[in-house]
């Protein structure tokens, strides 16, 4: 099959640079597919999880917390905001931050950032999701 | 002439500044060597971000973001980013030169000030600059919050219209020996004018459209020109810590071994003095 270079960046490192035949991502509209020779594309995207077919028999799952995808020249970037393979996610991490997202809004703290405690239940929640999710696929 | 003790006490009180600062140059050495890969490890993050971005210009033509606003500057904020923590050579001082000469343009009604780091707060605290805030304890490691909430406050404040311009003013990291203090404009943000000069020629397509992916993309891409400069500005800090201290270790070898020659040349006048006696009293004895 027709293959495309992938690259995730995120702020502190390159995680991921191969080539890989497709990618399902959590855009802005909802999971979107990227196969080789796609037409050039820019999106924002959720929080949710990143797949990438490497070939037929391999695929990796990642948990991606929002960022963009840019397509051209048969290339396509995911700059990341923050991202992890699937079975590396910290679930202990993710938990108690969920915890603290969610006491957050509760207790409505003094200059509580709504959107941003919510957004980060998203993230938590998301993180625990695919984690399970993907375990779940393997066994 | 001093005596043989105070030599040695003051022998032994070098040794332990040598010890120090040769501790400390190490400390920044290895400090230096996180935040320099931090640094060009960020890069490519940063320079896909500006790709899309220019795109982005390049084809929503007429669609602004609030970011972009040129207003009639009335009010400039300048942000001076200097170490919490001294012994660091001339790194923070010409950063605070750098900010007094930008500042002389100004006076307290059209200029504010925004310090990262002890040591431009202190100073600008002493020297009749109101400081709007300042960020410290950043102890030379990024911490995305802070960065955060630095940039949101800038944003907001540009938003609101309590301030028209916004600059950095940090130490750029080019080499280990080598750090420029760099001014640059943070908001307005600047875009290419020529629509077609910007981009890369390619037919983007924009999902869902350009206006909603300006919303999302400006925030994080102001959050990216401070974690950048504050990153250059830590390596740089840890490199001219590191300068410094092998320098004051250097100079206390050079101290050390002045003093162990007076050192030997008094013990070595005490014992001829101490002969001359004997001898004497020898003689006297005979006689």
């Amino acid at each position: 099959m027709a293959s495309f270079i992938l690259s995730i960046v995120t702020p502190e490192h390159i995680l991921f640079e191969e080539e890989v035949e497709s990618i399902v991502v959590p855009g802005a509209l909802g999971y979107l597919g990227v196969l080789a020779n796609h037409a050039p594309l820019i999106t924002p995207i959720e929080p949710g999880r990143l797949t990438i077919q490497k070939s037929a028999s391999t695929e990796i799952n990642l948990a991606i917390s929002g960022g963009f995808l840019e397509v051209s020249n048969n290339k396509a970037t995911v700059l990341a905001d923050a991202v992890e393979y699937a079975d590396e996610i910290d679930i202990e991490r993710a938990k108690a931050s969920l915890k603290r997202a969610k006491q957050r809004i509760v207790e409505r703290e003094e200059g509580l950032d709504f959107e941003r405690a919510v957004a980060g239940i998203k993230r938590a929640e998301n993180r625990l999701k695919i984690f399970e999710t993907v375990a779940v696929e393997h066994r | 002439m001093a005596t043989l003790r105070d030599i040695k006490r003051r022998i032994r009180s070098v040794r332990n500044t040598r010890q120090i600062t040769r501790a400390m140059e190490m400390v920044s050495a290895a400090k230096l060597r996180r935040a320099q890969t931090r640094v060009e490890k960020a890069r490519p993050y940063a320079d896909k971000m500006q790709v899309i971005l220019d795109n982005l210009s390049a084809a929503s033509g007429t669609v602004t973001h609030p970011f972009f606003a040129k207003r009639e500057v009335k009010k400039t904020t300048l942000v001076v980013v200097t170490s919490d923590r001294g012994f660091c050579g001339s790194f923070n001082h010409n950063v605070i030169r750098r900010a007094e000469k930008f500042l002389s343009d100004y006076t307290p009604e059209t200029a504010e000030l925004v310090c990262v780091g002890k040591k431009g707060y202190d100073y600008f605290k002493r020297h009749d600059f109101p400081v709007l805030f300042s960020l410290n304890d950043f102890a030379g490691n990024l911490d995305l919050a802070k960065v955060r909430r630095l940039s949101n406050e800038m944003t907001t404040r540009f938003i609101a219209e309590e301030t028209d311009e916004v600059y950095l003013l940090f130490s750029r990291f080019e080499s280990i020996s080598r750090h420029r203090v760099s001014l640059e404009r943070f908001l307005n943000i600047e875009q290419e004018e020529d629509a077609d000069a910007g981009g890369s020629g390619v037919n983007y397509i924009f999902e869902p459209d350009p206006v909603s992916i300006y919303d999302d993309l400006m925030p994080r891409y102001a959050m990216m020109m401070v974690q950048m400069a504050l990153a250059d500005s830590f390596a740089s800090e840890h490199a001219a810590r590191m300068i410094a201290m092998g320098g004051a270790t250097k100079n206390a070898g050079e101290m050390i071994d002045n003093l162990i020659l007076v050192r030997n040349k008094v013990r070595q006048a005490a014992i001829t003095k101490e002969l001359l006696d004997i001898v004497s009293g020898a003689e006297a004895l005979k006689a």
